[in-house]
């Protein structure tokens, strides 16, 4: 377990070595300046206006910040073969992987912290803290699977490619799939297998599209329930991801 | 890179791969994704602002838009989707559609086939009007739209006076060279379903001696149905 807290903050000593604060600090300083302006130039609901388009701007910055550092710090373990001299440890692959993981759940919470500090200055506190939760089980999920990538493909493009078109599908496949279903009737054979299809790849994706929503911060949060359900829905996935990244682990013969 | 056999992977990961795999397909499945409601359509933005979000591909937000539109308000079964609909915003979402993309055909097709023919008559109508006011933007290449919405005036909503008028605004507007000569005819048709016998023969009359049928095949037809119309008035027979 020694191991595993080390790596961990090893992990996020790295993180803030990479200035990820200052690039945290910069992303707020543009959305605030963003939000001001709209509310310069709106004529009405210039407070919603500012939450909306801040919280978006967060949100997937969170998410691109997460990627680019789990995948820059391992794709250089790995380039340095300090992967390959921390696995000679006598330890279980697994105790790494969990090691790096806990250290980048770390920096999920960290950054989704400092990114809710601006949003209380124009939406209410219930709506904020639910916001916050909320997006850190999506960034777990995040770091989880940019964990899986750069561990099965090793390659940096490669890997951010996969987790971009990972996030995006996340975020849009609910749409996708009511477009897919809403075929005219009578439904084709082509028309029944596209949205079988549809439905095939949205189970295996989480819903991403349905947590950390700006309507929590202008109109109404969440119960407690449903942000349990999210923090149920981060725990399967990151244990199902990380189960993934395991086995492509074990079967490397390093 | 070689790589291990999968005995090499400890059973736990296994266990846990397989009972995650299960249980996140469990979760997804039992939320299965649904059409948004027929209150959920909201009004669209501006069209400054849909080409603002665009990012300079206003012909793909053009077809997404479409197919999302198309979504809502859609149960799979249900034989009378979309009727809960409010057709102002439906309309405008068309509008904005065909700004981006002005070419585009699907919102037209939509407007006739899909919107007009729900079962109330004044949706319905409103959309006829709206085929009829994006035709007159661009005649040549979207006159099917208005002769499918004359059909759909004259068939399923029974008014032929708005048949009658639809029909006459694509025989004035659309060039001979791009419309068909059943398009082109249709105010006779229906000048005739509505029993104005003596307006019909005056209309085919004119087709005939305008010199612009350019196919003795039409020709021949135009004058055989003028014949019969004649024959009619002859006769005195019984109006349909």
């Amino acid at each position: 377990m020694r191991f595993v807290v080390t790596l961990a903050s090893i992990t996020v000593l790295e993180a803030l070595r990479e200035r990820l604060l200052w690039l945290a600090a910069l992303v707020i300083v543009a959305g605030v300046a963003l939000a001001q302006f709209l509310h310069q130039v709106a004529i009405t609901e210039s407070r919603e206006i500012q939450t909306a388009v801040l919280a978006a701007l967060l949100r997937m910055s969170a998410a691109f910040i997460v990627a680019i550092v789990v995948v820059s710090g391992m794709a250089r373990e790995w380039n340095d073969k300090i992967t390959e001299l921390l696995l000679s440890f006598p330890v279980r692959r697994s105790l790494y992987v969990l090691g790096k993981f806990l250290g980048y759940a770390a920096v999920c919470g960290l950054l989704a912290v400092v990114f809710a500090v601006p949003l209380a200055l124009y939406a209410r506190s219930s709506g904020v803290l639910a916001w916050t939760a909320s997006l850190v089980c999506e960034l777990l999920i995040v770091a989880a699977v940019s964990v899986f990538c750069m561990l099965t493909l090793t390659r940096t493009l490669s890997a951010l490619a996969a987790i971009a078109g990972f996030y995006l599908l996340a975020r849009s496949m609910s749409t996708i799939q009511v477009i897919a279903q809403a075929t005219p009737e009578p439904a084709s054979l082509a028309d029944r297998l596209v949205a079988r299809a549809a439905d095939a790849i949205a189970w295996i994706l989480p819903a991403l599209d349905r947590m950390t929503d700006t309507a929590w911060l202008i109109q109404a949060p969440p119960g407690i329930g449903v942000l349990a359900a999210f923090a149920a829905q981060s725990a399967l996935y990151v244990a199902l991801v990380g189960a993934a990244a395991l086995f492509d682990l074990y079967r490397k013969d390093l | 890179m070689r790589e291990r056999p999968v005995s090499a992977v400890p059973r736990m990961v296994l266990a846990t791969l397989a009972a995650a795999l299960a249980g996140q397909i469990a979760i997804r499945a039992s939320h299965p994704a649904r059409a948004p409601h027929a209150e959920e359509l909201a009004s669209p933005p501006a069209a400054a602002v849909l080409r603002l979000a665009s990012f300079g591909e206003p012909i793909a937000l053009a077809k997404l838009l479409m197919l999302n539109l198309q979504a809502a308000d859609y149960r799979a079964g249900d034989p009378l989707p979309y009727r809960d609909l409010d057709y102002g915003r439906v309309e405008a979402w068309l509008d904005r559609i065909l700004e981006l993309d002005p070419a585009g055909q699907y919102p037209l097709l939509a407007a006739s086939r899909i919107y007009a023919e729900v079962p109330d008559p004044a949706k319905s109508r409103r959309m006829l009007e709206f085929v009829r006011r994006q035709f007159l933007a661009d005649p040549d290449r979207r006159w099917p739209w208005l002769a499918h919405a004359t059909i759909v005036a004259k068939h399923r909503l029974h008014d032929l006076p708005l048949a009658l008028s639809l029909a006459e605004t694509l025989e004035r507007n659309v060039d001979p060279r791009s419309a068909p000569a059943w398009a082109r005819h249709m105010r006779a048709f229906v000048l005739e379903d509505m029993n104005e016998l003596e307006a019909a023969r005056a209309v085919i009359g004119g087709y005939i001696d305008s010199g612009r049928l350019q196919d003795a095949q039409e020709r021949r037809l135009l004058e055989r149905h003028l014949q019969e119309i004649e024959a009619r008035l002859a006769g005195g027979r019984p109006t349909r």
